[in-house]
């Protein structure tokens, strides 16, 4: 027993600081993959205690009890029961208490004793407890329980010698599992558990006289039914400020910096090899910088989201939107990922972790690439400026600007829709989860835990869905670029390429909703980032590039497509899939190809359906 | 009839918690799950308000409402604070 790595798995509640005890026993020696088969994250690390015992930890999703009415809290059950396939059993269950709120997690705590696993009970957060005068008679509960108990403050440095030192002392004896006893708790047996807990924390805890006031008085301001909604709203302001603002100098010097290293390669290789230079240039080095440019965004999104995350703010923010958002079925949760879609739904989707039902998980997912998007705005400012009279109505309003407006209006509105219906004909036979959770007490944000966690969000984006992303990017370049023009041919290199062919054979198909082939030959480059349909427009239509590329772009456009063509195009871009990395993205959150299938067809018979409809009604108004 | 005179008044005074106004203080007197507007069976609600904390002599305190129809409520159990919809927490009678 002593030489294979020991096998250490977390269980608590929600909110025990079972993740920040986890980042500071694993430190950055972190694994986060999904469960096989399932969408759930699983979080394993490794560490080396004081008398040199190498130990495995698994932080198992959270729960309030091993019934299993999640995919999460099956996983939870089924690897303590020790009946996951492809998981071992743990040796010994470290079992995470918030030593100021026992009384949920000392319930689950004799549930667990009843499966009879090697465990021991840590006390979280102790500082905290001893801080507002709540004492706890370690040896009495440990009595009672019948388990060894440590205390711990997972977020100071040192905090966690005592576990550690206790894990040794556990592990240097051998234990015995006794034969489980669990069976799944009836209402009665809940119960009872309840009762004894309660029974337990009298005997053992002494409660403080004062209740801890801070946080009922935060409440009464956030959680106020005005002034809650407007600091909701100001907060939300100042993290899309941040997200544009700081994000964007990032953002430019990254793709700046990408865009002369594809210079650079290209000068350097010989001109003969022009084939390894565009591909180096246009479908590695763009593809590589493609994927990355996203990553100033995602770092600054998910630095405000674990910040309000940790801090307790989130879940009043699920409390002030639940009833709002329900309206459209969704889960008050939904809202931080929607909100985060309109920078870029790549984050948005990756945010959807925080909700923890599947269904409600799923159909966030579904409509997060309906929020209009960063990408999309060059595509709507070319087509406005060139289509649409920067006329003033009515004394005070810009025709453009509300034009604009109206495209992020139709993209709220259609999500909505799409999450109703979805509500309605898919998870039609599932009762929608009700939205129960704890509001937990304020706390001051773990940097160094937050740290950890937005490292992971980066590194899981370059790492996974890069390899995707990327894999696109060259078989983009590719469609593009072969075959090559022949020698003295007419006209742009792409217009002899399978992506003219491609654009060619759609022609007819996309010619009932007013596009002509160049339009179809921009969509299939416009596939790996939105904006590149912009850049593509521009080669099809043989403008050279350069400063003033976007400006005599609008220009060709005006002349050469109708009015009505132009307000097709504009509704194809609030509905059509067309954004590689959202896609790769959706595979990888949803653990198989089968949503990002469902996205894509879903989001491109609206597009069509839509564009259709706008065209024919433009044209029938006589708009040319 | 000069037995526990509140006893009767009590059960005049019973209410569900979904009911209540902020502010209001009380004890849980029991679970009742069948008539609710949840859309979880009654057996399903009464484990989870149970599994969280929801249980016969605990005190509960209304702390906050929502803006829409007051819904949802932030609940004081015990000393944990749950937030949960007036239609869940009809299954929650208290006095």
């Amino acid at each position: 027993m002593t030489t294979a790595s020991l096998r250490l798995a977390l269980v608590g509640a929600p909110n025990t600081g079972k993740t920040s005890l986890f980042n500071s026993l694993t430190g950055s020696r972190q694994k986060v993959a999904n469960y096989p088969g399932v969408t759930v994250e699983r979080k394993s690390g490794g560490f080396v205690t004081p008398e040199g015992r190498s130990v495995t930890v698994l932080d198992l999703p959270g729960t309030y009890s091993l019934r299993g009415r999640s995919p999460d809290e099956e996983i939870t059950r089924d690897i303590v029961l020790g009946r996951f396939d492809g998981e071992a059993v743990p040796d010994l269950v470290l079992c995470v208490a918030d030593a100021t709120n026992l009384r949920l997690t000392l319930r689950l705590v004799l549930e667990l004793k009843r499966v009879g696993r090697p465990m021991m009970l840590v006390l979280n957060m102790i500082d905290i407890a001893k801080r507002r005068g709540v004492t706890i008679d370690l040896d009495r509960m440990s009595q009672e329980l019948g388990l060894p108990i440590v205390t711990s403050v997972a977020v100071r440095k040192g905090g966690v010698d005592e576990l550690l030192k206790r894990t040794d002392e556990f592990l240097a004896k051998s234990h015995e599992a006794a034969a489980s006893q669990w069976t799944t708790p009836t209402i009665a047996d809940l119960k009872a558990a309840q009762r004894e807990a309660d029974r337990i924390i009298a005997a053992a805890v002494t409660l403080p006289t004062k209740p801890d006031t801070l946080t009922n008085r935060i409440d009464s301001v956030v959680l106020h039914p005005v002034w809650g909604l407007i600091i909701l709203a100001v907060i939300l302001f100042v993290m899309f400020q941040a997200v544009f603002t700081w994000a964007q100098p990032a953002m430019e010097l990254l793709s700046g910096g990408f865009a002369a290293l594809g210079q650079l390669i290209h000068d350097l290789l010989p001109e003969s090899w022009s084939l390894l230079q565009s591909f180096l240039q246009n479908g590695l080095i763009s593809g590589v910088g493609s994927v990355i440019v996203f990553l100033p965004q995602i770092i600054i999104i998910f630095l405000f989201i674990l910040l309000l995350e940790d801090f307790g703010y989130m879940a009043r923010a699920a409390f002030l939107m639940d009833r709002i958002m329900g309206g459209a079925g969704l889960h008050g949760r939904a809202f931080i990922p929607l909100l985060s879609s309109f920078a870029c739904a790549i984050p948005g989707i990756m945010a959807t972790r925080v909700i923890d039902n599947r269904r409600d998980r799923l159909t966030t997912i579904l409509i997060a690439p309906l929020m209009t998007c960063s990408a999309r705005i060059p595509v709507y400012t070319l087509i406005i400026s060139a289509f649409v009279p920067a006329t003033t109505l009515w004394g005070f309003v810009n025709l453009q600007g509300l034009v604009m407006f109206g495209l992020y209006a139709a993209g709220i509105t259609s999500a909505l829709t799409v999450s109703a219906i979805a509500k309605f004909f898919l998870w039609r036979d599932h009762a929608p989860a009700p939205f129960m959770l704890e509001l937990p007490d304020y706390k001051v944000p773990r940097l160094r835990s937050i740290a950890i966690g937005v490292l992971n969000r980066a590194k899981m984006f370059l790492y996974r869905a890069g390899t995707t992303i990327l894999s696109m990017m060259v078989l983009i370049w590719f469609l593009a670029s072969f075959p090559t023009a022949p020698a003295g041919a007419e006209g742009p290199a792409i217009n002899y390429s399978f992506a003219a062919m491609i654009g060619h054979a759609l022609e007819p198909l996309l010619r009932p909703i007013g596009f002509n082939w160049q339009i179809a030959v921009a969509l299939i480059p416009g596939m790996a980032a939105r904006e590149v349909a912009v850049a593509a427009l521009g080669t099809v239509y043989s403008i050279e590039g350069g400063k003033e590329a976007a400006e005599q772009i609008g220009q060709v456009l005006a002349q050469k497509w109708t009015l009505a063509t132009a307000l097709s195009m504009l509704v194809w871009y609030i509905f059509a899939p067309q954004c590689a990395s959202t896609l790769a993205v959706i595979r990888r959150e949803t653990g198989g190809a089968k949503w990002m299938v469902v996205t894509f067809l879903y989001m491109l018979a609206l597009a069509y359906a839509a564009s259709f409809l706008t065209f024919n009604l433009a044209q029938a108004l006589g708009l040319h | 009839m000069t037995g526990d005179p509140n006893s009767s008044q009590d059960k005049l005074q019973d209410i569900r918690l979904g009911h209540a106004d902020r502010g209001f203080v009380g004890k849980i007197i029991r679970l009742d799950a069948l008539v609710t507007g949840s859309s979880l069976s009654p057996k399903e609600l009464e484990q989870r308000l149970v599994e969280m904390g929801f249980v016969e002599g605990a005190r509960v305190e209304i702390l906050h409402e929502g803006t829409i129809r007051r819904d949802p409520i932030a609940v004081r159990v015990d000393n944990i604070t749950i937030a949960l919809r007036r239609s869940e927490a009809m299954a929650v009678i208290v006095e």
